[in-house]
């Protein structure tokens, strides 16, 4: 896995899980900018299913509202582990 | 089993939880209200007021707290080790062009050990769906009027920081004393849903 680093534009996987996410629905699929790096944990998403899980980045993601939801002048900052976003090709 | 019950459907099912895990010894008797307890203990608005004070006194404490809350606090002799394991802390600082205001919209997490319990507003649907789609228009009900050059940005503790919010330093204060501006901090001010 290569972290990102600050400055990175990411794009938020479309999935949407049966189970529990801490990727917000309202942040999916959107493009955003790593504003720093927030430590290395262990998937939530996975911990809530009872697997074992090895620690990975945590990045704060900044959005524009506008692309978020196609209004607005404000950001939103969301805390996203590294497999919530997708791989660049 | 922890004492304090509430009657909806969610606290039921809690207690059923709970009772299953003491009835298997996964839980002791009282533990959870223990371990809250513990986890609570100490945790104020005041701890946060002090950090801001010390921010507005000291501008490399501000530095060295907008860089590494974690390693800053324990100069103002606190910390964010009080639960199970330590939490990331990251603090935001208002300027004259930007305002910055927290929300948890999956649930409500929140620097306890900093500003003490959250109020019921923080956990509210509402305020949770709404401060991420239109911060100006809430901000607006909690009578916070920003200028409309002021950039907002929220911050959703969607992972495992918390956050906290340093006011602008208001004017007229050259004379008071680290205790006395402290004093001007509010919850709200650290939550960024009011200023100071």
């Amino acid at each position: 896995m290569t972290a990102f680093a600050p400055g990175d534009r990411v794009r938020t996987r479309t999935v949407d899980p049966v189970g529990h996410t801490r990727l917000p629905r309202y942040a999916r699929g959107a493009w955003g900018t790593v504003v720093q790096v927030a430590g290395s944990h262990p998937l939530a998403d996975d911990r809530a299913r009872g697997l074992e899980v090895q620690p990975q980045p945590v990045y704060h993601v900044r959005f524009t509202a506008a692309d978020l939801f196609g209004t607005g002048d404000h950001t939103v900052t969301v805390e996203l582990w590294h497999d919530h976003l997708e791989v660049p090709a | 089993m922890s004492d304090d019950h509430g009657s909806s459907p969610i606290s039921a099912r809690v207690r059923h939880v709970e009772a299953l895990l003491e009835s298997r010894g996964l839980l002791s008797d009282g533990e959870i209200d223990t371990r809250i307890d513990e986890f609570a203990a100490g945790g104020t608005p005041a701890n946060g007021a002090r950090v801001v004070a010390r921010a507005w006194v000291d501008p490399g404490f501000r530095d060295r707290l907008l860089a590494d809350a974690n390693a800053a606090l324990p100069e103002v002799g606190l910390s964010m080790a009080g639960g199970l394991q330590e939490q990331r802390l990251k603090v935001v600082a208002n300027g004259p062009d930007e305002h910055h205001v927290l929300v948890c919209t999956l649930c409500s997490c929140y620097p306890i050990a900093l500003l003490g319990p959250s109020p019921s507003w923080y956990k509210s649907e509402a305020y949770r769906s709404r401060v991420v789609r239109d911060p100006r228009s809430v901000l607006a009900e909690f009578g916070v009027a920003l200028p409309a050059a002021t950039r907002i940005a929220v911050w959703d503790a969607s992972a495992e920081s918390r956050y906290m919010v340093l006011p602008r330093r208001p004017e007229g204060t050259a004379d008071l004393d680290e205790d006395g501006l402290a004093a001007l901090v509010t919850r709200k001010g650290l939550i960024g849903t009011a200023l100071v």
